[in-house]
């Protein structure tokens, strides 16, 4: 029970330039090929065995849901077999999808007989969804009336309420307030302990570190590591960052014509901006409370003092959460003259939350870039932060924190 | 197949009940809505054919005859066209559940095909009770209806699930389907009698499947009469012959369709 095995499966995706090709393709009965043959999986070969949990990491389009969708049965293999043994519950997108009209109570009682759940266990689980969702009086309404938060609970909830052999979990769940993820988590963990065989998909590899026993890379459809989950963050890791640096160059050529990200008079210009990890290597992911090295090189157009460089680290809805420049660093000024290049190195510590945070670095004179602006480069890094060896918290600022309860003497 | 769907009967089921409820319960004159829509159709119907226009039956000269004739078939009619209409569109329309659950898709067809039966046993014992009101209760030629249906279900479900599936990788399925249901509908005797066409437009309209189909309903409602069973067996055939279209169809193509939709 709980194993899986996939041997050399692909998936192939037929992509057709107008959808008169496809049926002209038809009609020829074999004669005339008007499709390109994308593979969205290739030679995929892993076995997973029972009460393991595993985690497949990757970035987007790199194949992960769909090889959860083979293996859940939603979509059909182009080549290779599986087999997974035992009883399958599979989270695979947003909602359950029964029906919009019914309520909460008849989605879920069809989602249970959908997932083989037996007549007379369903009307004992029923109120347990209720629960656990916690949607209470929600569950007589449509679910059409529905948030998406609360379609991934009572997705859940349902998909959950009899432990699974095999529970595939296809990022669903970062979907939803931080508490249900919680919730949900604590009870994947629950069903592993108990034996239960799990598959997880995500971009977040710190979830990945702390559930699975293994973790699979796949990257364009391959399968390119299947390791100790730490291996595989590491080599992810340093992937992305090479990956991000490829972009990187092109998105400076593009945006030498864009004026919106990049702007200024250009009398002193930035050629680069990176920023390091630890190791001194060019990285886009950091743990919470990983040394980061900001380096800007930049080249004067001109003779004239070196000018201020500042940065702004904003959060994923754009609001600045740090931001400082050399001329409040009061970092010792450089005369120069045309065609210099200098390298302005900021040492900081990732003290930031889990999340997406965009770089924006510029050159100016004196404290600010109103004054005079040479360069403004918006956006120049993106970066992502994950959940590292702290103890986990919310928000975007990572505060020094320490915490005691001392029982005290009864008042009065 | 057919023990991966015997094994989901019990999902089948309540989708079936939760349709009948869904359109039944849902608004606020609840059942009243499905038959007030056939009602106003034939109302107008028997109005402006049987009144205005002074359509008569050959043989029968009486008010209601029109009326029973009428609904003989149109009731049978509707159905065939809900069966067929909603398996061409039930992969579509289902596609959120496609991409998300594992289950035997042909349970969707199934769905569509009983859900279309109980509405039309519904709307069809209303009718038999007004008929018994009226006095003009057929007897026994009644169970010759229930063959009739199952012929036309299985023509309606085999077509519908060859087109369902055709329809999720060409849309334009879903369309031609409507475009050529209305066209059938007038070239099939449901309001008006066959004899009224001339020679030729008869023998043009009897190569239709389904004018056997309902002169055989006429013939059970409005004449007492059982049906011509010779007439009906190259039905059996096309059933046969639907059935096949459809699983070949379901077989070779429904495994890709969730890279569809």
């Amino acid at each position: 029970m709980g194993r899986i095995v996939a041997r050399g499966l692909g998936k192939k995706f037929r992509v057709y330039r107008r959808a008169r090709d496809q049926l002209l393709e038809w009609m020829s009965r074999g004669g005339k090929t008007l499709h390109r043959a994308e593979w969205a999986l290739r030679d995929i070969e892993f076995e997973v065995s029972d009460g393991e949990s595993v985690g497949i990491i990757g970035m987007n389009g790199a194949g992960k849901s769909t090889l959860l969708r083979i293996l859940s049965g939603t979509t059909l293999a182009s080549e290779g077999s599986f087999e997974v043994h035992g009883r399958v519950a599979a989270l695979l997108e947003l909602g359950l999808g029964i029906h919009p009209e019914f309520d909460g109570w008849q989605n879920a009682a069809l989602a249970c007989r959908l997932l083989g759940v037996d007549e007379a266990e369903i009307s004992k689980i029923l109120p347990w969804v209720q629960e656990f969702s916690e949607l209470g009086e929600h569950m007589n309404q449509p679910v059409r009336t529905y948030s998406t938060g609360m379609q991934v609970r009572l997705a859940f909830s349902a998909a959950t309420a009899v432990r699974p052999d095999v529970l595939m979990v296809d990022e669903a769940l970062s979907v939803g307030d931080a508490y249900f993820q919680h919730k949900s988590m604590s009870r994947i963990r629950a069903f592993r302990a108990e034996g239960t065989t799990l598959l997880f998909v995500t971009h977040d590899p710190g979830a990945v570190k702390s559930l699975c026993d293994r973790a699979l890379l796949l990257e364009g459809g391959r399968l390119v590591l299947d390791d100790a989950p730490d291996t595989v963050f590491d080599y992810y890791n340093a992937r992305i960052a090479q990956r991000e640096k490829d972009a990187e160059i092109e998105q400076h050529k593009d945006a030498e014509g864009r004026s919106t990200t990049r702007s200024g008079s250009r009398e002193a210009e930035l050629v680069s901006v990176v920023v390091d990890d630890e190791a001194g290597q060019p990285a886009r992911l950091f743990r919470v409370g990983a040394p980061a090295t900001i380096r800007c090189r930049l080249k004067l157009n001109g003779a004239m003092e070196c000018p201020t460089v500042g940065f702004v680290i904003r959060d994923r809805l754009g609001a600045d959460v740090f931001g400082s420049n050399t001329f409040h660093l009061d970092v010792e000024s450089h005369a120069g003259s045309d065609g210099d290049t200098f390298e302005a190195e900021f040492r900081t510590v990732m003290h930031l939350g889990p999340g997406t945070y965009s770089l924006s670095v510029a050159l100016h004179r004196e404290h600010a870039h109103v004054d005079s602006n040479y360069d403004w480069w918006d956006r120049a890094v993106l970066l992502e932060v994950v959940p590292g060896e702290r103890a986990a918290f919310t928000g975007v600022a990572a505060l020094p924190i320490e915490a005691v309860v001392r029982r005290r003497p009864a008042e009065g | 197949m057919l023990d991966g769907l015997w094994r989901y009967r019990s999902f089948i089921a309540s989708m079936v009940r939760r349709e009948f409820q869904a359109r039944y319960l849902g608004s606020a004159l609840g059942a009243l809505w499905s038959v007030l829509n056939p009602l106003a159709m034939i109302f107008i119907y028997t109005v402006i054919f049987g009144q205005v226009m002074r359509a008569r039956l050959p043989g029968v000269e009486d008010g209601t005859s029109y009326g029973i004739f009428l609904c003989a078939g149109l009731l049978p009619w509707n159905m065939f066209v809900e069966t067929l209409q909603r398996c061409t569109s039930v992969f579509v329309d289902q596609g959120n559940l496609l991409k998300k659950m594992t289950f035997p898709r042909a349970a969707l067809p199934i769905i569509v095909a009983a859900s279309s039966l109980v509405n039309f046993m519904i709307i069809f014992g209303l009718l038999l009770l007004v008929m018994v009101l009226l006095g003009r209760f057929p007897g026994w030629p009644l169970l010759g209806l229930i063959p009739l249906l199952v012929l036309q279900q299985t023509i309606a479900v085999g077509f519908g699930v060859a087109l369902g599936v055709l329809n999720v990788f060409f849309r334009d399925a879903g369309h031609v389907v409507g475009i050529l249901l209305q066209f059938w509908f007038w070239f099939t005797p449901i309001i008006y009698p066959l004899s009224i066409l001339s020679d030729r437009l008869q023998l043009l309209v009897s190569l239709n499947p389904m004018t056997a189909i309902v002169d055989a309903y006429q013939g059970i409602l409005l004449y007492d009469r059982s049906p011509n069973w010779l007439a009906i067996l190259p039905h059996a055939a096309l059933a046969l012959l639907a059935l096949a279209i459809g699983r070949a169809v379901f077989r070779r193509l429904a495994g890709e369709m969730t890279d569809y939709l």
